[in-house]
């Protein structure tokens, strides 16, 4: 699997990104700048990693949304290429268009750095094939502005078209309130587009994949994704 | 030509941070607060003199950046 890294002003989670990568599938990662206006030839994955891009100004993600390279990423996404943002990358790719509505301030106000829990809601997609439906994961979010809302209608759809890849739960699974620590319509933590191909999620699985990090439960996401292309090759 | 954006968020949008200055207007004892939200203004120079044009190029300034449309209104005004 050959991934691409999109690097822009601000952004500081892309090496641990290249490294979770690297580690699944033995290939070094190209870190691809803001201003290119192609992708390196035969990029299976493009990656939006977290962090501040543009220091949030304006809104989270709202300038690099508008970067040369989002239009490259555009036409990958649209030829069906696999796309994964997470943190920052997921508000970037909502505010690009490729994921519908929006991440807001967290509804308690507070920037939240800790450990959360995520149940897998289905297993048959590139993005959580490494995992069994209904299972549970440990995965670290650092995030003052993961609060996903969209409109009744587009909710209404992600849920009826099994978009919802991700949801916050407790440890024993339980989707609940108490452990919706961001205030996200229906705990959402993480989407994909009409297509599939698209994912968006708060949570930092690139954190959790090593003994030393003292959690592996984010392994799956990458193994998952590498297993794609072996399958396809 | 100098213009203003005005960015606010919808009604029925949640307005966390317009809560929190909401909560700290009523503790300073401001009398009278029933509710407050926040927003975002951009004053703009342009060097268009036309003042339709300069309408037409906020209107896209707003539409492309300024503000998210999904959860935000705008309001275009060209001051002088």
């Amino acid at each position: 699997m050959k991934s691409s890294v999109l690097v822009f002003p601000g952004i500081n989670r892309e090496r641990d990104m290249a490294r979770a990568l690297k580690l699944a599938s033995g290939n070094e990662t190209s870190m691809v700048w803001h201003a290119e206006t192609a992708l390196p030839k035969g990029t299976d994955l493009v990656v939006v990693p977290g962090g501040f891009s543009y220091g949030d100004y304006l809104r989270c993600g709202a300038i690099a949304a508008r970067a040369p390279v989002m239009d490259a990423v555009r036409d990958f996404a649209a030829s069906g290429g696999l796309v994964l943002g997470v943190c920052n990358g997921f508000q970037i790719l909502c505010e690009s268009g490729l994921l519908p509505g929006v991440l807001m301030r967290n509804a308690g106000l507070k920037f939240v750095c800790r450990d959360v829990h995520m149940k897998v809601e289905r297993s048959d997609t590139p993005f959580t094939r490494g995992y069994n439906a209904g299972q549970v994961i440990r995965v670290p979010v650092a995030h003052g502005e993961g609060n996903y809302e969209a409109d009744e209608e587009t909710l209404k759809r992600l849920e009826g078209d099994g978009r919802v890849l991700y949801r916050y739960c407790s440890p024993e699974g339980v989707v609940d309130e108490a452990s919706n620590f961001n205030g996200a319509a229906h705990s959402i933590a993480g989407i994909v587009n009409e297509r599939g191909n698209v994912l968006g999620m708060m949570p930092h699985p690139e954190n959790h994949v090593e003994e030393i990090m003292g959690c592996t439960d984010g392994r799956g996401l990458f193994a998952g994704l590498v297993q794609q292309f072996e399958k396809a090759a | 030509m100098k213009a203003r954006v005005t960015v606010t968020l919808k009604s029925g949008i949640l307005d966390p941070q317009g809560k929190a200055i909401e909560g700290a207007l009523k503790s300073l004892g401001v009398d009278g607060v029933a509710s407050v939200r926040q927003g975002k203004v951009f004053d703009i120079e342009l060097a268009a003199t036309d003042k339709a044009k300069a309408e037409a190029a906020l209107k896209a300034a707003a539409d492309k950046l300024l503000a998210n449309t999904v959860i935000e209104n705008y309001r275009v005004e060209v001051l002088s």
